[in-house]
């Protein structure tokens, strides 16, 4: 991981261990399996798709702290995603994520760090009525804008989404199996989530994207299910929809591992690109 | 009856990946999904239990988890357990369509002055999941339980 991530990372850690009170130590207040991943953005989520979710298990009087390092691996590609996010009271959530995405057959990377904030409007994954509503952003800085530029993108080297997501749990919803679904609009001018740039040649403002998730939890240790992500194609290179279709187990709120079997379509030109998708996420306190 | 709804989800979850690029035909198709409800009503969850003696023995194991665990104890201090038990199998037994009446005081009342917090609420509802196991209620049952004890969250927190 970039050195400055690493030390604001521990910087974060650091904060937390010195201002939690005992009794705040090892958030454990949401059911097991509802406090959802930690998405390929470093926002708390699915796999690819932010959710409404705040990550971690923190209630609303515990704060919690989670990490997560996932691997997307395709035919002329391979992501490789750091992250950690700081929840307090399951209201806020700040996140930090490092990408390197490999080009595998032209050899090279491009590195891009995210910085996400997200913020629970309303409403409780699980038990509300109403789904859990949460607004969020993801600010995203290139560290070399070259490929990017030279692929047509404009000659920012950072771009910021913002989203606006609901997130659902039903209990004993689909044949006595509890199940999630997610929906999210997205406002973005990220080319393959900010990799490839922000805008270009065929368009250059901001689109509206949505993005949605359904899952069912077989136990309180295995979730499967989908995701999809419509993104815009604004280099003109043929940008492709994303879906996934993922397995997640969770041996304890401590930790997860999802499996995933990901379709990403035409990336820069290379066409059905798709590959496993593996991700570990472990809540430190 | 219940393969055939999981069966619905797939094959709707397969077609995702198939007939959509470029449109929001998924997240409509999701949200179609839950709203129409590939779900549907079946016989009493009280009934599927095995009526009275299965809930009974849901109540005495959450009492032992309760007795076991510090910080939900606390909140059961100078309270009377036998009513506890006999009320709260009532309630399950009302709400997960059983042939009983809830003879306590409301929930508000009963909770009015504990202060619980949402994490110790969930703490609590973990206990619970804990006594089904122990009671070898079936996954999918306990989840209809939670489902019908959920309603009864917000006259317990907070007050």
């Amino acid at each position: 991981m970039n050195r400055k991530i690493k030390l604001t990372v521990q910087l974060i850690y650091l904060c937390v261990i010195l201002v939690t009170p005992n009794r705040l130590l090892a958030a454990d207040g949401k059911l097991i399996g509802t406090a959802g991943l930690m998405q390929v953005e470093g926002s708390g989520g699915g796999g690819i798709v932010p959710w409404a979710t705040i990550s971690g298990y923190d209630s609303r009087d515990q704060i919690s702290v989670s990490a997560v390092a996932t691997q997307v691996d395709v035919d002329d590609y391979r992501l490789n995603m750091l992250g950690a996010s700081l929840s307090l009271y399951d209201r806020l959530e700040l996140s930090i994520a490092h990408q390197r995405f490999d080009l595998k057959t032209l050899g090279g990377d491009i590195k891009q760090n995210i910085f996400g904030v997200k913020y629970r409007v309303f409403g409780d994954v699980v038990f509300s009525d109403l789904p859990q509503l949460s607004v969020g952003l993801q600010h995203k800085r290139l560290e070399d804008k070259a490929i990017a530029t030279a692929l047509g993108a404009d000659s920012s080297s950072n771009g910021t989404d913002f989203y606006i997501a609901a997130t659902k749990v039903h209990l004993g919803a689909i044949g006595g199996f509890n199940a999630v679904w997610n929906l999210t609009a997205r406002a973005t001018r990220a080319n393959e989530m900010g990799l490839l740039g922000f805008g270009g040649p065929e368009n250059d403002d901001y689109e509206i994207m949505l993005e949605a998730s359904a899952g069912i939890l077989f136990s309180r240790h295995l979730a499967v299910g989908a995701e999809y992500r419509q993104k815009p194609d604004n280099l003109g290179l043929g940008e492709d929809d994303w879906v996934d279709y993922f397995v997640s187990y969770i041996p304890s709120k401590d930790l997860n591992i999802t499996l995933a079997w990901a379709k990403l379509g035409t990336i820069a030109g290379a066409a059905d690109q798709s590959g496993l998708y593996l991700s570990i996420n472990g809540q430190l306190r | 009856m219940q393969q055939i709804k999981v069966a619905c989800i797939f094959q709707s979850m397969d077609n995702y990946g198939n007939t959509m690029t470029k449109s929001i035909f998924l997240p409509l198709t999701i949200l179609l999904l839950i709203i129409s409800g590939c779900a549907a009503k079946q016989e009493s969850v009280y009934s599927q239990l095995g009526g009275q003696s299965k809930i009974d023995e849901i109540v005495d194991n959450f009492v032992s988890e309760i007795e076991f665990d510090e910080t939900i104890l606390r909140y059961f201090e100078g309270s009377n357990i036998d009513r506890f038990k006999e009320k709260l199998s009532e309630q399950i037994c009302k709400r997960t369509g059983g042939p009983c009446e809830y003879t306590g005081d409301s929930m508000e009342a009963v909770h009015t002055g504990m202060n619980i917090t949402e994490g110790d609420f969930n703490r609590t509802v973990d206990l619970l999941i804990n006594a089904m196991d122990k009671a070898d209620v079936p996954h999918r049952l306990q989840n209809q339980i939670l489902k019908v004890l959920a309603p009864t969250r917000d006259e317990m927190l907070y007050l």
